[in-house]
């Protein structure tokens, strides 16, 4: 792999940067591998590298029906951040923002990781409360948390409409400082390409069409390039998982669902922190092109169509323009949508299955960007050592038939509702 | 997308809720179910990736609910029936 610094690209200055190596190769898939991965975005990829640097195994492939990072990984609004508030995924999300700190310097990739801060606007006395509460229970996990008054507020985020006359008037909020944002794309292409340098072969354009299981073990999967033999089998595939795992014979407790975004035109600086309210359901950040980046909840009907209506984006444009009445003048540039494989408890599922070297990655709902490392980190544990880490055992595949479930939000069995 | 009521037309989806899977029926007798049964009706699902037979209400209309037949990749819907109406086409 060549070394990204000053001094390279100062030498490849000199070459009219015609010089500069591809990130990753496009090798032809071997006969078999130790492990296959299906899936690469973020979280396929990342596993991969993890594979590699922790647990020694390279012999590796990621295969993905599309293209790199084409699914959710490049849809999301680019949030990190680890504010939960139930142990079981405060833990784990802490683990995920150690290495989002450091990811830039591990793949030696910028992945413009941005600690801007992200802030929940609280609009009643209940919510106050409610907010604090929640402060209070990740600062005993050790998470930071801070509570902004309607003044820290004012003096924060000059641009928010804190009238008291606004439909949901803002009452203050609750910051987690080191939250943020990072370059979506770059964390897919800096997995790439440091999982390719370590020995990973990523297959792009192979789609998955059977699982082959022998006796109850994993022996490979049939793909659009031809059967490829593997012990060892880790599914990361969002909204497909349902797709895959029927193959298997396996039913998840998964809905996929469709979830937009959206970005303005690009603009000046104007918001140097990530806004989101619960209320009136949209969360605001400003990318370091200029556009405003926003998004709200799903269309909340199932989905795989990657495209979503115009009431979700009028509602999402609507409040966005309440909260920050000065964005009602910019153009929407591009709407996009990504297929979520909505759990029916809101938190994800990292486990080993029934079958035998089969291992499952899915259930993300909102929230699978801000969890890109931890859960490479996990998984990848998982499928080495064939057994799940401390930070993961909770995210089981059977917690819906113990009735250990994970509901962070209180939602009950409704996947659109998480 | 348009979503035709049965009672009144081709409305927005604007004036609907989504009440979700409408293949789920809720067991009879709950307490003789095993913990995998009561699971298996509570939260595994289906989650088909093409036609799609799903509940929607008429909210913001005349409220009353009603089955879908609708593609999840499309969005086309083939056909809507009261409850106890049986949906036709789609499924090709």
């Amino acid at each position: 792999m060549q070394n990204y610094s000053i001094f390279s690209l100062a030498r490849n200055a000199l070459s009219h940067h015609k010089n500069w190596t591809e990130a990753w190769r496009s090798p032809d898939p071997k006969p078999e591998y130790d492990v296959v991965i299906i899936g690469g975005g973020g979280h396929g990829l990342a596993t991969a590298f993890y594979l590699a640097k922790e647990h020694g195994i390279s012999n590796i492939a990621v295969i993905e029906k599309g293209w790199l990072g084409g699914g959710n990984t490049g849809r999301n609004t680019t949030i990190v951040r680890s504010n939960y508030a139930i142990e079981g995924n405060a833990f784990f999300y802490e683990k995920s923002m150690d290495l989002w700190r450091g990811m830039t310097q591990e793949l030696n990739y910028n992945v413009m990781f941005s600690p801007r801060g992200v802030i929940n606007l609280a609009h009643s006395d209940a919510q106050i409360d409610d907010f604090q509460r929640r402060g209070n229970a990740l600062r005993l996990n050790g998470i930071d948390a801070q509570w902004l008054s309607r003044d820290d507020l004012k003096k924060r985020v000059p641009l928010l409409n804190m009238s008291p006359d606004a439909r949901f008037p803002i009452t203050g909020g609750l910051e987690q400082p080191r939250a943020g944002t990072a370059r979506h794309d770059a964390v897919a292409w800096g997995y790439a390409r440091a999982a390719d340098a370590r020995g990973v072969d990523i297959i792009q354009q192979c789609e998955v069409t059977g699982l082959k299981i022998e006796g109850g073990r994993m022996t490979g999967v049939e793909t659009s390039r031809g059967f490829i033999a593997a012990k060892k089998v880790g599914v990361a595939v969002a909204g497909h998982s349902t797709q895959i795992f029927d193959m298997a014979g396996i039913r998840l407790p998964i809905e996929s669902h469709l979830l937009q975004a959206m970005v303005s035109e690009p603009v000046k600086p104007s918001l140097d922190t990530v806004i989101t309210s619960g209320a009136s359901h949209v969360y605001i950040s400003q990318s370091d092109k200029g556009e405003m980046v926003f998004g709200g909840d799903l269309d909340f009907y199932n989905s795989f169509a990657q495209r979503g209506n115009y009431p979700t984006i009028e509602h999402v444009v609507a409040a966005c323009c309440e909260l920050f009445p000065t964005y009602s003048r910019l153009r929407l540039m591009r709407t996009w949508g990504g297929i979520m494989d909505m759990s029916m408890d809101g938190s994800p599922i990292i486990d080993k299955t029934t079958i035998e070297g089969l291992y499952i990655n899915a259930g993300w709902c909102y929230g699978g960007f801000k969890a890109t490392p931890g859960s490479g980190w996990v998984f990848a544990h998982t499928i080495a050592q064939d057994r799940p880490h401390a930070l993961n055992e909770c995210f089981s595949l059977d917690r819906f038939q113990t009735g250990h479930v994970l509901d962070e939000r209180g939602a009950g069995p409704v996947a659109k509702l998480h | 997308m348009l979503i035709k009521c049965p009672w009144c037309g081709d409305r927005s989806l604007a004036e609907f809720s989504y009440q979700g899977d409408a293949t789920i029926i809720r067991p009879s007798d709950p307490l003789s179910l095993s913990d995998n049964q009561w699971n298996e009706y509570l939260n595994l699902r289906n989650n088909p990736k093409g036609w799609h037979d799903e509940i929607w209400q008429h909210l913001n209309g005349c409220r009353k609910h009603f089955k879908a037949r609708r593609n999840v990749v499309t969005h086309e819907i083939a056909d809507t029936k009261p409850m106890d109406g049986s949906l036709q086409g789609g499924r090709s």
